[in-house]
């Protein structure tokens, strides 16, 4: 049950309550709430848990993550030299 | 899969190995607290990749597997009634009760369905008026403020033939236990990543504060984690002990407060028995006064119920992080996920399962 896995809101169902709408898993589409995150909009990622949104993925804290990442020298590169 | 593939890549997984190997200079034992992070270090054989002397151990974070065994009894019990409809997450319906599991259960006739929300069940309580449907309520921080939406669903459709079995537990004051044991080996947490995306991470500062500890919220792919290990490490060696966030792009630092304030109208916080662990005061979240109404325990009267653990079980020692799965004479033999002894064989988030799954063996040590 504990597994959260990233999606991207497709559509939103408009005024339900609680807010619902419809999130891609890769091909793989689902109904979600979106009760805990009022502010994702349609192309948004959200972290979905047990069928709930619980966090928007941050886009430029993920390139951040990822620019950190690459930046930390290859040890066979800095061996081998340029 | 974006958000998933990036963090997956193992040229980068390389640097951070070797980053670590440059950074290390003593041993230490970090623990992740989560059962998803236990599940990629294990199957990714991320704890046998680090440098000599990095020894991960592996927390009590799994759901299945510390819900006690009197709530999994009583769940068996209401279950059983003709005039119920037991509604839970599929990864439950193998945990082993005192006799038999929801599974056997529903094989010989019972109606026991694996929803995928709790939402759903709230549904199927709408669509059968004349059944009592009953929602197993278990988790940690993240399944709760699903489980709060549905009972507020519940209460504003004036849907009566709802209720739930609550059973939720909290991370902090598990971690709080751990770190008061006197023969504990942990010097360092990767807390639950999803756990802080909904509650943020400013309770885990006064937990870095007092014992010591660092604490690096992380994410659950396998750069996250080695990244998470760095960043501890990191702290270690240089003496700090603070709460530092690695999974910046799913958690804040306040966490998701539309969740909390759903979370603190539907429930309070309680005293909870950890399966395998024992009972922490303050650990866990039962229902508040005002959705009372909906507690399945006071609306099904089971009688008095007699547990009894698997003599051969390690559990208790697995979830503390004390002995792995491998140094357990049932591991593999008498218990396998097909036919578990205890909880954590259950779920892919139990450290038995996550081991059995990536074939690991008795040899293995």
């Amino acid at each position: 049950m504990c597994l959260g896995i990233p999606g991207r809101i497709v559509t939103l169902d408009g005024d339900t309550d609680p807010r619902t709408g419809t999130v891609d898993f890769d091909g793989l589409r689902r109904p979600v709430c979106l009760a805990y995150t009022p502010e994702a909009e349609i192309g948004d990622y959200v972290i979905v848990h047990v069928g709930f949104a619980i966090s928007l993925v941050d886009e430029e804290e993920a390139a951040r993550t990822l620019a950190v990442l690459r930046a930390i020298p290859d040890a066979i590169e800095t061996e081998l030299g340029p | 899969m974006k958000y998933l593939q990036e963090y997956r890549d193992p040229v980068l997984a390389r640097r951070l190995l070797a980053e670590l190997r440059a950074t290390a200079t003593a041993p230490w034992t970090i623990m992740e607290v989560c059962g998803g992070q236990t599940h990629t270090i294990v199957r990714q054989g991320i704890d046998e990749l680090l440098p000599a002397g990095i020894r991960m151990i592996h927390g009590p974070g799994c759901p299945v597997c510390v819900t006690p065994l009197e709530i999994i009894d009583r769940a068996l019990a209401i279950a059983a009634r003709p005039d119920v409809i037991f509604t839970s997450y599929g990864d439950m319906l193998r945990v082993p009760g005192t006799s038999g599991d929801l599974l056997s259960l529903k094989a010989r006739g019972a109606d026991v369905r694996v929803v995928y929300t709790p939402l759903d069940a709230v549904r199927i309580a709408q669509e059968n008026p004349g059944r009592e449907v009953v929602f197993l309520a278990v988790g940690f921080e993240t399944t709760a403020p699903a489980n709060a939406m549905a009972v507020l669903h519940a209460a504003s459709s004036g849907v009566r033939n709802f209720s739930v079995l609550v059973s939720h537990v909290l991370v902090p004051p598990a971690i709080t236990a751990l770190m008061d044991e006197p023969e504990t080996q942990v010097q360092a947490f990767l807390a639950a990543g999803h756990v802080c995306a909904v509650m943020g991470w400013a309770e885990y500062e006064p937990i870095a504060a007092a014992y010591g500890v660092p604490v690096v919220v992380t994410g659950f792919e396998p750069l996250d984690l080695l990244e998470g290990i760095l960043m501890a490490v990191r702290q270690l060696e240089e003496g700090r002990a603070e709460v530092e966030n690695q999974y910046a792009r799913a958690v804040r630092r306040s966490g998701n407060t539309a969740a909390q304030d759903a979370m603190r109208r539907v429930f309070q916080v309680t005293d909870r028995t950890w399966r395998g662990i024992g009972p922490i005061p303050a650990s866990g979240l039962g229902l508040s006064p005002e959705f009372a109404g909906y507690d399945a325990e006071t609306r099904f009267a089971v009688g008095d119920l007699v547990t009894r653990e698997s003599p051969d079980c390690i559990a208790g020692d697995i979830l503390r992080g004390t002995r792995v799965p491998t140094d357990c004479a049932a591991y593999g033999k008498t218990c396998t996920p097909r036919t578990p002894l205890g909880a954590p064989m259950v779920s892919s988030e139990g450290t038995c399962a996550a081991f059995f799954n990536a074939g690991r063996t008795l040899e293995h040590r």
